[in-house]
């Protein structure tokens, strides 16, 4: 009983935008505690509220200064921001270096402005795996934009379209050929495009291919053709912030056209989707994956696939028939 | 997905995360860097905020990232101001758990200053990088 209204108390501080109870939840969230998982059972109820904006793009390429940017644009506004910003772990020490608030300090002491960094910690997308709930934590303590930042990506790193409702796309000049603009994945999951750096060499082309490659959509969804917004030097700072006013702008719209169009729900649905797959293989898989490999038949399994006696989907269809009964 | 790599690396205890900051005017980081590097490399978590941080942003910045340990160095000569009152701000706000340690160009003479001000190590040119991983990993254990 006790330890329920320490729980309520914990969840009513975090409704009030308590910094300490809120990044302390985060924490025990990418620890991946079992009373992380239950104070989201509580808050879920009361998500849903913010516009999650996604930023992503290739290392470099001026994410998180575009981010700091943005928390001023939002803060003139009056809007509450919220920023979670993700940096890779590393494969070989679990250790992680996370650089992404270097950009962002000078809003360190505002109270309208919360920002926390994550660790990838194996996840491959793009992302870290507490990032969905991270997500819920900053909607719940009232942030009205939140925005995602993912690791710097290359071209398949999409599980960022799975968190937000606003996904903007940051390229740089130079990067390749026309090509480039033609492949699948990144590319197709822009809500906005933004040029930065556009002051150098090879910024007219990009947009040019970038605008090549919009006319060949047949028919966007509710509408929407991608904008290009081209930003230059950040140290030029009257045309930057013109060109990042009208960023701010163009996110703004495209989460009214997402109202207006009855377009938010789909967007919330996919993100639902993604949780409750997630949460099902919590569920199952690991501890399947943990019995494994605690009763060291991992090791046995390896030995046999590395001696060929076996496959392993027929060793995964015999561990199946063994646990999902 | 998380890879599999991981999975089978996947240490049980709880990631100790902590900060490299550096306080004031100075803006001599290469030391704050190589650290920050080498707390990497011995599997924590680092949040590196860059130079020319005020107290209070560091402080903030803390709180906000949920560090067990917070990082001061200063090369400047303003550390007998500044380190204690990184340590004055968290207690303020609550945070009095989160350890502070600093380093830098510090005189023997300005150590007992600190100590009781609640810096609770302070490391000097010539302190080995394994020695500063060590006390870490004695010192601070990730927090419930």
């Amino acid at each position: 009983m006790a330890e329920e209204s320490e729980e309520m108390d914990k969840l009513r501080k975090i409704r009030e935008g308590d910094v300490r109870t809120a990044s302390r939840l985060i924490r025990n969230l990418e620890d991946n505690l079992p009373e992380a998982k239950s104070a989201i059972k509580r808050i879920f109820p009361h998500t849903g509220r913010a516009h999650v904006i996604g930023i992503t793009g290739s290392p470099g390429a001026g994410k998180s200064t575009l981010v700091d940017a943005l928390i001023s644009s939002f803060r003139k506004k009056e809007k509450t921001v919220g920023v979670l910003a993700v940096d890779p772990t590393s494969p070989f020490t679990g250790g992680a270096i996370l650089g992404d608030r270097i950009r962002m300090q000078r809003h360190a002491e505002d109270p309208g402005v919360f920002v926390r960094s994550l660790a990838t910690r194996g996840a491959l997308g793009g992302l870290s795996k507490a990032v969905g709930d991270a997500v819920h934590v900053l909607d719940v303590m009232g942030k009205e934009i939140i925005m995602v930042e993912t690791v710097g990506t290359g071209q398949q790193e999409v599980e960022i379209i799975n968190h937000s409702h606003t996904v903007v796309v940051v390229l740089v000049p130079g990067m390749g050929d026309e090509i480039q603009a033609i492949k699948a994945g990144i590319m197709e999951i822009a809500d906005i495009f933004v040029i930065n750096k556009a002051d150098r060499d090879g910024a007219t082309q990009l947009y040019s291919e970038l605008t090549a490659m919009l006319n060949m959509v047949p028919e966007f969804t509710g509408g929407w053709r991608p904008p290009i917004i081209r930003i230059g030097n950040v140290f030029d700072s009257g045309p930057f912030g013109e060109s990042m006013e009208e960023l701010a702008a163009a996110i703004a719209e495209h989460y009214r056209r997402l109202v207006e169009k009855d377009l938010l729900g789909d967007r919330m649905r996919r993100k639902t989707l993604v949780e409750i797959n997630e949460a099902l293989r919590d569920a199952i898989l690991e501890p399947i994956l943990k019995n494994l490999t605690e009763s060291g038949e991992m090791d046995r399994i390896a030995g046999r696939l590395l001696r060929k006696e076996s496959d392993p989907y027929t060793i995964a269809e015999e561990v199946a028939r063994r646990c999902l009964k | 997905m998380v890879s599999p790599y991981f999975r089978e690396n996947e240490m049980a205890e709880r990631k100790i995360r902590l900060m490299v900051a550096k306080p004031g005017l100075d803006g001599h980081d290469r030391g704050a860097r190589i650290l920050a590097r080498c707390f990497r490399d011995a599997g924590f978590e680092v949040i590196y905020t860059g130079c020319h941080q005020s107290p209070e942003q560091i402080a903030a910045a803390a709180i906000q990232e949920d560090v067990d340990l917070v990082g001061l160095s200063c090369l400047s000569g303003a550390h007998r101001t500044l380190f204690p009152r990184v340590v004055e701000l968290l207690k303020e706000q609550g945070a009095g758990d989160i350890a502070v340690i600093g380093g830098g160009i510090i005189p023997d003479q300005d150590f007992p200053l600190l100590y009781d001000a609640g810096i609770m190590a302070i490391f000097t040119p010539g302190a080995t990088l394994d020695s500063i991983v060590d006390w870490v990993r004695t010192n601070v254990k990730p927090r419930k």
